[in-house]
């Protein structure tokens, strides 16, 4: 069993028990991170989230996390952002301008066209358009679930997988220490569990194979 | 890339026990709802729906406890529901290991029901039910376990559900509910052309033909089904590769 920390932080979104659950099985314990304190020493990051880009920036604010968060990540820990994660890296997004994001990466969130059924809601496929570790043994076929009806458009340099739902939009980035994926990898069956694997290798944490 | 079609099993409970019925009456047991949900896991379904058929009214504790036990065996999403009126039920639903929650008959009798859950959890959490029985050229919305009758219109409730903040509609035909007479492809096509949201079909599942129907017909996103599945009638596999030889996107291999 392994001694790395792993914090899973908890603004209160309601996937958080699913992604422990997701870890446990594959032999990880990540503990549930609400304030700084709890985030110092760990040594891997995971931010899920789902809902609304507002209510999670507003919550971390308020729990005071905005900059242990910023601090973590540019020291260089393992992060990991699930869904609302992956948007929240970024400066802004369309859903709630009135609350800055991470501003880890450059560029702002836009709403997904309506002219697909919204939100994405179900498993769909990626394009891979660069060598990946998330993606590591994944089959390329393999369906991912989402949901939600904002994404980032702009590919930029740091995708490494794409989706589309109407437009494309980045499904996986990788930028150095920095991971993230749109789709809910706790809730993609065994294709899903890979990736979960694949970011506990990338952190160092020993987990059952 | 497209969106796959997903195959949704559903375990319609008495809070603790999986429960089948014809028609919403005559109730007989029909299993272990986490042993099924570990089942359907493993086989490839796309999502789960756990549902209080017995629920009306108050939050019961055991229902809750299934919610926990199904969720456990779970690496897919898990949609429940079953007397949810107000957003702090919502939230035990959801901490319980439910990534989304349907609410039915207390959003009829409160609208602002689904407004209130939607700001809260996000659109992506909120699942309008919607019991619909033909009345003519139109069709119906019953609520209570399809007891009472609402004279509302079920394409315009459902358009206001979307309106309000629901982010999807699962629909059930109450004519074809349990009679294993195939999906009512019409009423789904009226839904899922009316509303900007997915819409999973449910009721009247018998063959495999029918779920070929209602994705390209009934124009569903999600089909729903309960004893074919519980009694091995189809197995998950057999329906996918089904499906994908007629050329409906579906999660296979899963």
């Amino acid at each position: 069993m392994s001694t790395t920390k792993i914090a899973l932080v908890d603004y209160g979104a309601g996937n958080l028990p699913s992604v422990e659950r997701a870890l446990a099985r594959m032999g990880a314990r990540a503990e549930r991170a609400s304030s700084a304190e709890t985030l110092q020493g760990c040594q891997a990051l995971i931010l899920p989230g789902v809902g609304h880009f507002g209510a999670l920036m507003r919550t971390l604010g308020e729990q005071r996390l905005l900059e242990p968060l910023r601090s973590a990540i540019r020291r260089g820990v393992p992060f990991l952002g699930i869904c609302l994660g992956l948007q929240a890296l970024y400066e802004r997004s369309e859903e709630d301008p009135s609350h800055a994001g991470l501003g880890i990466l450059s560029g702002t969130v836009e709403p997904l066209p309506n002219t697909a059924k919204l939100p994405h809601m179900g498993w769909n496929q990626v394009r891979r358009v660069r060598p990946s570790v998330l993606l590591r043994d994944v089959p390329e076929s393999s369906f991912f679930y989402f949901a939600h009806s904002y994404a980032m458009l702009d590919m930029g340099d740091v995708a490494v997988a794409l989706s589309d739902h109407g437009v494309p939009f980045v499904a996986a980035l990788e930028h150095n220490n920095v991971l993230a994926v749109q789709f809910h990898p706790e809730k993609s069956g065994e294709a899903g569990a890979q990736v979960l694997r694949n970011f506990l290798a990338f952190a160092g944490v020993e987990g059952r194979p | 890339m497209t969106l796959a079609r997903r195959i949704i099993p559903c375990l319609d409970t008495d809070g603790a026990r999986v429960v089948k019925g014809v028609q919403f009456a005559n109730l007989r047991d029909a299993g272990d709802p986490a042993r099924l949900a570990a089942r359907y896991n493993r086989e490839g379904a796309d999502e789960l729906v756990v549902l209080d058929i017995t629920a009306s009214r108050d939050y019961r504790p055991t229902f809750l406890e299934t919610i926990e036990r199904v969720a456990e065996q779970l690496a897919i999403p898990l949609t429940a529901g079953g007397g949810i009126g107000a957003v702090e039920e919502g939230r035990i639903v959801l901490r319980a290991g439910a990534d989304k929650i349907t609410v039915n008959t207390a959003a009829v009798r409160r609208p602002e029901l689904i407004g209130e859950l939607s700001r809260e959890f996000g659109a992506q959490a909120v699942v309008l039910a919607i019991d619909a029985k033909r009345a003519g050229d139109r069709w119906e919305v019953f609520v209570r376990g399809g007891r009472d009758s609402t004279g509302r219109d079920a394409v315009a409730w459902a358009q206001e559900g979307v309106a309000r903040g629901a982010g999807e509609i699962l629909l059930t035909s109450m004519d074809r509910d349990g009679t294993r007479s195939g999906f009512d492809c019409a009423l789904t096509a009226a839904v899922s052309g009316a509303v900007s949201v997915p819409v999973i079909a449910s009721g009247g599942a018998d063959t495999i033909e029918d779920f070929l129907a209602v994705f390209t017909e009934g124009h569903a996103d999600a089909a729903l089904a309960a004893s074919i599945f519980h009694d091995h009638l189809h197995s998950l596999s057999e329906l996918k590769q089904f499906l994908r030889a007629r050329g409906v996107t579906v999660r296979w291999p899963a």
